[in-house]
């Protein structure tokens, strides 16, 4: 007789969002392995209907609070490109440092407070406090750091105000270019700290190789805001065919909607970024790869939070020099934008359709939208990273049952909670996820 | 003297405004050296089956399961507080009312639209009783560490009634109106320090409606300003959709 093993993690915890892992092993044969997305719809691409395509990102930066910054470049990316606004390089470069500023803290909060205690055997950062007081005290720090630079930038983190279709409503004066600064370069000791820790933290072993996709583009910066949709099996495409990068598909065994490029299915997300576009890192990035032991192309998911950790290095150092270079270069005052609902007709509209394509902390996210020639939103469609991760998270998980199968069913279920939470899983972004199963 | 065991729970919402709390930093050590979090999903794996001191409601409540699940959290719980436009008002998932539910549904999902339970967004308070109020979208931090100190020393806090229009006069704005815009400031609910308009955006109204306001007044100012109330409308329901709903 085989074991017989059921795990049912209700609301898995140290995520974004709910959802639930469902393993059933019956006389050693594994029978289901699912992850169930529970989190309650909320239609916002039904929502966005009939209003301005000005207040598209307003609206959509409230998909996620996590990553409400990316939801905003995403959208205002779609916007633009629907009504044929080509915004200004200054506004380019202020939006990479908001995205640079985003992916660091984002992947922070997950390495520290989601990932860390795994690792370190507790169930959450609380009673680390008491244990490693330096370390979460170090932590929060750093994540203060990354919001006071938001705040100054774009009024804050969560749901940023000043960062708009066009442009920006208000723009760093030399002061807030100094602070900004301050706040960057007061970080280093800190982020070399956690490089030390994150080199001496063992993460567990699997190896499944996948197909990975991320944006990819020919000049030299390693790409976050802008380029093509690449993939590790050499697919190259426009962002404006995402639809045939996610192939969205419905799997007989349960009413989810799952997606997949060349193979069963693919990741997206910093290890994606990161074996894609691992030449175009920063030296001191590639440092710490090589000091945690990481070159492309890696094919262990738990390894996405050490790629994160790299990432918040490379990204850190780019915020720096953006920052030195408006200080050297001066900010171009003339430009700061509002528009409002653009009632005064101050941007000129089009009718079209346009997409955005943006690397934020979990991966790529695409934004669609559909736009009249007033300016007013036909039809949206948003993909998010988790969204694209599911599929791939459940052949993780179908490869690793059964080769833990001897242990107890404690450890198969923090196992899989971290495979999981590895993928550090956006649920509450579930704009249209049909990954939910509700009759068993 | 044991300490207050509060715990946080989100429903249909982004978690914003629970980040916001992560986000106060090395501050939030001192809030966690005077409560005793039991369960807070996005960063504990540990959960509380019994009472509760203070229960922090996030997110608007969307389905039949969020229903009992808010009734047993409330049953359970001393002192509830709504946190977040979400939970204060509907915020942005009132807009779902706005169409009807069985077009938004197959709009979005298509043929498994029957899959998925969504009943008209409801508030927090649309639902159960509510005793502290943090508005909001996100929650303003500096007004969160306020109510959550009457919380706990039993004290009310009184939202702001007044309108944003008169904070924003405070830090010296100009006016978005004399900018040729269109703003909710004179007629959304105060607290936030104007946070939009000072970083040269305007008032979308997150904070839900003055519980008077000054509708004469406002009429002039859209006339002045050749403005029509449907825009103004319009621009409201963002968060406030809710409101209809008795």
């Amino acid at each position: 007789m085989g074991r017989n093993i059921k795990v049912n993690v209700e609301y898995l915890t140290r995520v974004e969002g709910h959802g639930n892992i469902v393993v059933n092993v019956n006389d050693g044969v594994l029978e289901d392995c699912k992850l169930e997305i529970v989190e309650s719809p909320r239609f916002f691409e039904g929502m966005l209907r009939g209003r301005s395509i000005f207040e598209a990102q307003h609206v959509t930066s409230r998909i996620c609070g996590i990553c409400a910054c990316g939801h905003s470049l995403a959208s205002i990316q779609a916007a633009e490109d629907a009504i044929g606004f080509k915004p200004s390089d200054q506004t380019i470069r202020l939006r990479k440092l908001l995205l640079h500023m985003e992916n660091l803290d984002s992947h922070l909060l997950h390495i520290y407070l989601l990932v860390a205690p795994d690792l370190l055997g507790v169930k959450s950062f609380v009673p680390l406090i008491d244990s490693h007081n330096k370390v979460v005290r170090r932590a929060l720090r750093m994540k203060k750091t990354c919001n006071d630079v938001c705040d100054i930038l774009a009024g804050r983190h969560i749901h940023p105000i000043s960062s708009i279709v066009g442009g920006w409503t208000k723009l760093p004066d030399e002061k807030a270019l100094d602070a900004m600064l301050a706040y960057l370069t007061g970080m280093v000791p800190d982020l070399n700290a956690t490089a030390e820790l994150a080199a001496s933290l063992k993460f567990p072993e699997l190896q499944r190789d996948t197909e990975y996709v991320a944006l990819v583009s020919d000049d030299a910066e390693y790409p976050l805001l802008m380029g093509d949709v690449g993939s590790t099996d050499g697919v190259r495409m426009n962002k404006k065919d995402y639809k045939k990068i996610t192939n969205e598909f419905i799997v007989p065994h349960s009413s989810a909607k799952h997606t997949k490029l060349s193979r069963e299915s693919y990741a997206v997300g910093a290890l994606a970024r990161f074996n894609l576009n691992y030449d175009k890192l920063r030296k001191e990035a590639k440092e710490i790869a090589a000091a945690v032991g990481m070159k492309p192309k890696i094919t262990n998911p738990y390894l996405n939070t050490a790629a994160q950790l790299i990432e918040c290095v490379h990204s850190l150092y780019e915020a720096i020099d953006i920052v030195k270079s408006f200080k050297e270069k001066g900010v171009d005052h003339t430009e700061a934008i509002v528009v409002g609902l653009n009632e005064q007709k101050r941007i000129k509209v089009k009718a079209g359709i346009g997409v955005g394509a943006v690397e934020v902390p979990r991966g790529l996210l695409f934004h669609q939208y559909e736009v009249d020639d007033k300016g007013i939103i036909v039809n949206a469609n948003c993909i998010i990273p988790t969204g694209q991760n599911c599929n791939n998270i459940e052949h993780d998980m179908k490869k690793l049952v059964p080769e833990i199968l001897d242990k107890t069913e404690e450890e198969i279920t923090l196992a899989l909670e971290m495979l999981v939470r590895a993928y550090d899983p956006c649920i509450s972004c579930s704009a249209h996820f049909l990954d939910v199963k509700f009759v068993r | 003297m044991t300490k207050p065991k509060v715990a946080f729970f989100d429903f249909a919402c982004c978690e914003g405004c629970q980040l916001q709390v992560a986000n106060l930093g090395e501050a939030l050590l001192d809030i966690l050296e005077v409560i005793d979090v039991v369960e807070f999903r996005e960063v504990m794996s540990e959960k509380w089956n019994q009472s509760f001191d203070i229960a922090i409601i996030e997110g608007s409540i969307t389905t039949n399961h969020a229903v009992e699940r808010i009734k047993e959290i409330r049953a359970r719980s001393k002192v509830l507080i709504a946190y977040g436009s979400c939970a204060t008002i509907g915020g942005v998932n009132g807009m779902k009312n706005n169409f009807e539910l069985k077009d938004v549904r197959q709009y979005v999902y298509q043929e498994k639209a029957e899959f998925f339970d969504t009943i008209p967004t409801r508030s927090v308070p649309q639902v159960v009783n509510v005793d502290y109020f943090v508005n909001g979208c996100p929650i303003y931090p500096p007004e969160f560490i306020r109510v959550l100190k009457a919380a706990l020393a039993g004290l009310p806090y009184h939202v702001p009634d007044s309108s944003v229009c008169i904070e924003c006069k405070l830090n010296e704005n100009i006016c978005m109106y004399e900018r040729g815009l269109s703003c909710a400031g004179p007629i959304t609910r105060a607290g936030c320090n104007s946070w939009c308009v000072n970083n040269g955006n305007i008032c979308y109204g997150c904070r839900g409606m003055v519980s008077n306001p000054n509708e004469n007044g406002f009429k002039a100012v859209l006339e002045k300003y050749d403005i029509t109330v449907d825009l103004i409308m319009n621009k409201m329901n963002m968060y406030n959709k809710c409101r209809e709903i008795k």
